[in-house]
């Protein structure tokens, strides 16, 4: 597994329950380490194990966690870059949900050993979509539930998110947009720093 | 009228930052994201009042600019603002003027940090934001890469310093030894090397155990970095062998003054565990001068055979080397 999905675990846990916590965690699942490198490659069962040992400790069940695990991704502070990085796929909530199954090659653009699973999104009505992940990485789904909850909030959006049972290696989300504008969104420009008054 | 209408719809989606032109060379419409930048003053304004055509160089007037048709063309605003475009320039049916197209090409960053603009600034087919995701993207993963060569680079410094460092005394090591005295034979820094052994220090470890001795080797590498200048070198180099490379000192009074002072030192009682240790040590020193081509093995073994001087006139005491030392070296050496 890429060290930056092991190392967006520890951030979370570190974040959102403290060292003593993600400490606790790494020696329960016996990893001699305190810190993933999020440049470097792990051992797939290192991750399985964390995420184990994770959810022995904190007392949610698995598919919790990964959501909330999303929703840190893009809403904490400081995992600024994630939020931001995505905003860039569209201009409103439709869009950027239009432009999910590029999510993957977007990733790979920045990162090509990154390794998403592949997205197809279906869109049934004009605000009501489907989007399926099909890949290897198991849980995936429940990332990417917390991922858009977060994003349709980010958006100021209204949306109702339905994670649907699993076929062998296939999630399924559904996705009902029910007010695009409900809130005032989080603003976004697609230059940090101005490089210089107008 | 209605037709200039659509076209002008037609442009603005298609290419936000174009120009219409008339006969007259004045601007008769502007793409939406060009009416951005410059608020105030764009249509009824002369082209190349606004516009600076850089290259190629053009004849300031409509037929100039009609010469330009098709080819890559670099413009700037002319109000000072820093902004650089790339463009292209069709002429319109029926001598009805000129059309421009821009873009900011590679200064497009800055562009849109100074004025703002957002997606919908940008045609849907431009890939100018797909651009912007990209260096942000590749900035971040850089920052990331950067700060894992930083903490392999302190991993690598961490490591050398361990596999030249003697961990009991925190001395240098005959690695590190063999590495300094090579350096400074190839700069032909003049130094002294001086071989020190400890005398008595197996009766130590013999009856008051190896913790004991390992104290006591502590404190001689305390006594040994106290009586040497920052810029020597000391290693340990066996159980209770050091070696001690002098930087510039060749003097052979202050060298002897060294060494006795150092005998001296060491020979002061160490106590440990309510009892004292006594040591002593025994010393030989080659001074590089005395080569004409000094080499590190030879200097090593000349200073390794005056300090077995040293422990043949009784111990406790300092040599320096000298040829004649050689004769009857063979049959003392290592048992002493």
């Amino acid at each position: 597994m890429h060290g930056l999905v092991n190392r967006a675990i520890q951030c979370f846990v570190l974040d959102t329950y403290g060292t003593a916590a993600w400490e606790d965690i790494t020696r329960r699942a016996d990893l001699g380490f305190t810190a993933f490198e999020a440049m470097l490659h792990y051992d797939d069962a290192l991750t399985d194990a964390v995420m184990d040992a994770a959810v022995g400790l904190l007392g949610k069940p698995g598919n919790e966690l990964l959501e909330d695990l999303g929703t840190y991704l893009v809403s904490h502070p400081t995992q600024g870059a994630v939020r931001r990085l995505l905003r860039f796929s569209g201009a409103d909530f439709i869009d950027f949900i239009h432009s999910l199954d590029d999510l993957p090659d977007r990733a790979r653009l920045a990162v090509p050993d990154l390794g998403l699973p592949r997205l197809v999104l279906r869109d049934h009505t004009p605000s009501r979509f489907s989007l399926e992940c099909h890949g290897s990485v198991s849980g995936f789904g429940q990332v990417l539930m917390g991922v858009l909850r977060a994003m349709a909030d980010d958006y100021g959006a209204l949306v109702l998110l339905e994670y649907q049972s699993t076929r062998a290696g296939v999630e399924s989300l559904l996705i009902d947009v029910v007010e695009e504008a409900f809130a005032k969104g989080r603003s976004f420009e697609l230059v940090t720093a101005p490089a210089g008054a107008p | 009228m209605k037709d200039l209408d659509d076209l002008d719809r037609f442009l603005d989606t298609m290419m936000p930052m174009h120009v219409l032109v008339g006969p007259t060379g004045h601007i008769s419409h502007a793409g939406p994201t060009l009416r951005k930048l410059l608020p105030d003053g764009l249509v009824g304004m002369r082209f190349l009042e606004v516009f600076d055509i850089r290259r190629p160089r053009c004849d300031p007037s409509m037929k100039g600019l009609l010469s330009l048709a098709g080819r890559p063309l670099h413009l700037q605003f002319r109000n000072g603002d820093q902004t650089s475009f790339k463009g292209v320039l069709v002429s319109q049916p029926a001598d009805q003027g000129v059309i421009v197209n821009l873009s900011f090409g590679i200064s497009v960053i800055d562009a849109v940090g100074r004025y703002g603009l957002t997606n919908a600034d940008f045609a849907p087919t431009d890939l100018t934001v797909e651009m912007l995701y990209l260096v942000e993207a590749k900035s971040a993963v850089m920052e990331e890469s950067r700060d894992l060569n930083l903490r392999l680079q302190g991993a690598k410094i961490a490591a050398e310093e361990q596999a030249f460092t003697d961990t009991l005394t925190g001395l240098k090591n005959r690695r590190a030894m063999d590495h300094v005295l090579d350096r400074v034979l190839d700069y032909r820094t003049p130094f002294a090397l001086m071989h020190l052994d400890l005398d008595y220090f197996k009766a130590v470890n013999d009856t008051m155990g190896h913790a004991a001795g390992d104290h006591v080797l502590q404190i001689v590498a305390r006594a040994l970095i106290d009586a040497t200048r920052a810029g020597d070198t000391i290693a340990r180099v066996g159980g209770d062998e050091f070696v001690l490379l002098l930087q510039g000192l060749t003097d052979r009074t202050r060298i002897e003054n060294l060494a006795q002072n150092l005998i001296a030192a060491l020979e002061k009682p160490i106590p440990f565990d309510g009892k004292d240790c006594r040591i002593s040590a025994s010393a030989g020193t080659t001074i590089s001068i005395d080569y004409d081509d000094p080499e590190a093995a030879i200097l090593m073994d000349d200073a390794d055979v005056a300090l077995y001087a040293s422990k043949r006139a009784g111990r406790a005491c300092h040599t320096f080397y000298a040829p004649m030392l050689r004769d009857t070296k063979d049959e003392t050496r290592k048992t002493a």
